[in-house]
């Protein structure tokens, strides 16, 4: 028999693929072609305290392997949410991460707040949209930065604490360490990265914002490496995010040392595809005698 | 539950105009297609992760066992899915999105601008009724005789004066003879349109960039009256008034 369950911060997950924060909606879409209760878990759409429309302009931009977006965290709010949304994910069975963005340290925290009081599982702090100004990114650049805002959180908050770092930090390892120092229960790793597209015709950027996020399995490889550094530099539980499409790449995420990880763009190619995930490390386990993933997390 | 990516078989893909074409695909199995008209299938024909997103495609006709789309090639997806063969496969997810409303009365127009006449011919179809379509084009006019079949008046117009009225086809489009406009082609067009036939029913298909189809990344969203709305899920039929809906 094989054991699936990933126990992080005494949440239990039944399998280590969560679907990842602004791919996935609040899963009403994909409840459609599979009953989300297959799922380790749910990252929630960006959530800020207040309703955000997203950004003008193109919003999406395919590039080789993978895509650029600048969405710029368009949402119903953490009221909205409570109300229209949680309602439905609280029926279905699976981990509800609430995944939580901000412009100030006080926004972070009276959305916390307001999400202490409701049924979701774990709060994921995300310092790492790079598609809102002074959005979330700002915090995820300077390890000191990071430091202040998890702290203040980190006191407001009664859920157990992810903190989702961005590839675009200073020093991926000391952001971290400090924000495992400010009282993150885990992090997870990675966001996207801040990139660009230039549309030569019109001689202009593609995007509004000119800087756009990237992700995709071509970032894939360097997210895998900034998850193995980090999980050798703390000691929390790590969730593997970054360009993972099939159980392979899922596999070398918790080999590199995550205790689960987030099924993000490639949701968009395909939305049976944590559940293919999931199938194919089922599948992996039993080929090749693996009862239970600890025994390959982290051998890197 | 719903089906998700599914293999289907390219019957033909033939290039009907330049940079245009038309390809018909069916199930391995005896399987028929579901879809509406104005509906869409996002459509991959690559199993590599480059090209990266499946590709919007509306639906052109439903036939039997067979669906045709008809595309301009555009990118590098609509290039790669031109390059098909009979025989080859590719992958379908739909039917997506919302699809043109068909319980309607009075005198119908269908104005299609361009690649914008995909959806137009399974509607003339479905809807069975008195139609005048007017097609406009930019220098080379397509699907004409396939039109024909299905409606009582064909106006065309060529930007380059190639075939029919040259300029646009809101020069030649009487509103004045018209309850209810389906169209879909350029924005600037549909605007035209939209602004011409104030009081009538104007339902219009629109177009984005998408990565999901299915409603959650909010790749496609546009601003309409009633709020941000997606194109692939509320749409990608709307209102006139409320996609125009500044003044």
């Amino acid at each position: 028999m094989i054991e699936t369950k990933v126990n992080i911060c005494e949440v239990e997950f039944k399998n280590p693929v969560i679907a990842a924060s602004g791919t996935f909606g609040f899963g009403r879409e994909y409840s459609e072609y599979f009953p989300l209760s297959r799922l380790g878990g749910i990252s929630t759409k960006g959530l800020t305290l207040e309703k955000r429309e997203g950004n003008e302009g193109i919003r999406i931009y395919e590039t080789t392997g993978g895509l650029l977006n600048s969405i710029g965290l368009q949402n119903p709010g953490i009221e909205g949410f409570i109300r229209e949304e949680l309602p439905f994910l609280e029926k279905q069975d699976t981990v509800i991460i609430a995944n939580v963005g901000g412009s100030t340290i006080e926004d972070y925290v009276k959305a916390v707040e307001k999400l202490n009081e409701t049924s979701i599982d774990m709060i994921e702090l995300n310092i790492s949209c790079p598609n809102v100004k002074e959005g979330g990114m700002a915090f995820g650049i300077k390890a000191e930065t990071a430091f202040e805002v998890v702290s203040q959180v980190r006191k407001a908050c009664k859920k157990p604490l992810i903190v989702k770092l961005s590839p675009n930090a200073e020093n991926i390892v000391n952001m971290a360490k400090s924000c495992v120092m400010a009282g993150a229960d885990a992090l997870s790793l990675v966001n996207t990265f801040s990139a660009m597209a230039i549309d030569i015709k019109s001689r202009k950027p593609v995007f509004d914002n000119i800087i756009a996020g990237l992700s995709g399995p071509c970032i894939k490889p360097i997210a895998l490496r900034m998850v193995y550094e980090v999980s050798r530099a703390v000691d929390v539980p790590i969730v593997g995010i970054g360009g993972i499409t099939n159980y392979k790449d899922a596999i070398e995420f918790i080999m590199a040392g995550a205790w689960a990880i987030q099924v993000g763009s490639g949701n968009f190619i395909n939305p049976n595809i944590s559940i293919e995930i999931i199938e194919g490390i089922e599948k992996f386990m039993l080929d090749e005698g693996i009862k239970n993933l600890e025994e390959i997390r982290g051998i890197i | 539950m719903k089906a998700g990516y599914r293999k289907a078989i390219v019957n033909t893909n033939a290039e009907i105009a330049s940079n245009i074409f038309e390809i018909k695909l069916s199930y391995p199995k005896d399987e028929n297609f579901q879809g509406q008209p104005g509906q869409f299938y996002m459509l991959k024909a690559w199993e590599a992760l480059d090209p990266f997103l499946p590709r919007p495609l509306s639906i052109s006709n439903i036939v039997g066992d067979t669906i045709t789309f008809l595309y301009e090639v555009k990118g590098r997806g609509t290039q790669f899915i031109s390059k098909l063969h009979p025989g080859h496969t590719l992958e379908l997810l739909g039917p997506l999105g919302n699809g043109f409303d068909l319980n309607i009365e009075g005198n119908i127009a269908i104005i299609s601008g361009g690649i914008g006449i995909a959806p137009m011919i399974y509607l003339m179809k479905s809807l069975n009724k008195k139609v005048d379509f007017y097609c406009g084009f930019r220098d080379e006019a397509y699907y004409i005789d396939e039109i024909k079949g299905y409606v009582d008046s064909v106006f065309v117009s060529t930007e380059n004066g190639s075939l029919g009225h040259k300029g646009f086809i809101t020069d030649i489009f009487t509103p004045e003879k018209y309850d209810v406009i389906f169209t879909c082609g350029p924005l600037a067009m549909m605007e035209k349109v939209w602004s011409m036939c104030k009081g009538k029913k104007v339902y219009m298909s629109m177009e984005n960039r998408m990565a999901c189809g299915i409603g959650a990344c909010l790749g496609c969203t546009i601003k309409t009256r009633y709020g941000i709305k997606r194109v692939c899920k509320e749409g990608p039929v709307f209102s006139g008034e409320e996609v125009f809906f500044y003044d």
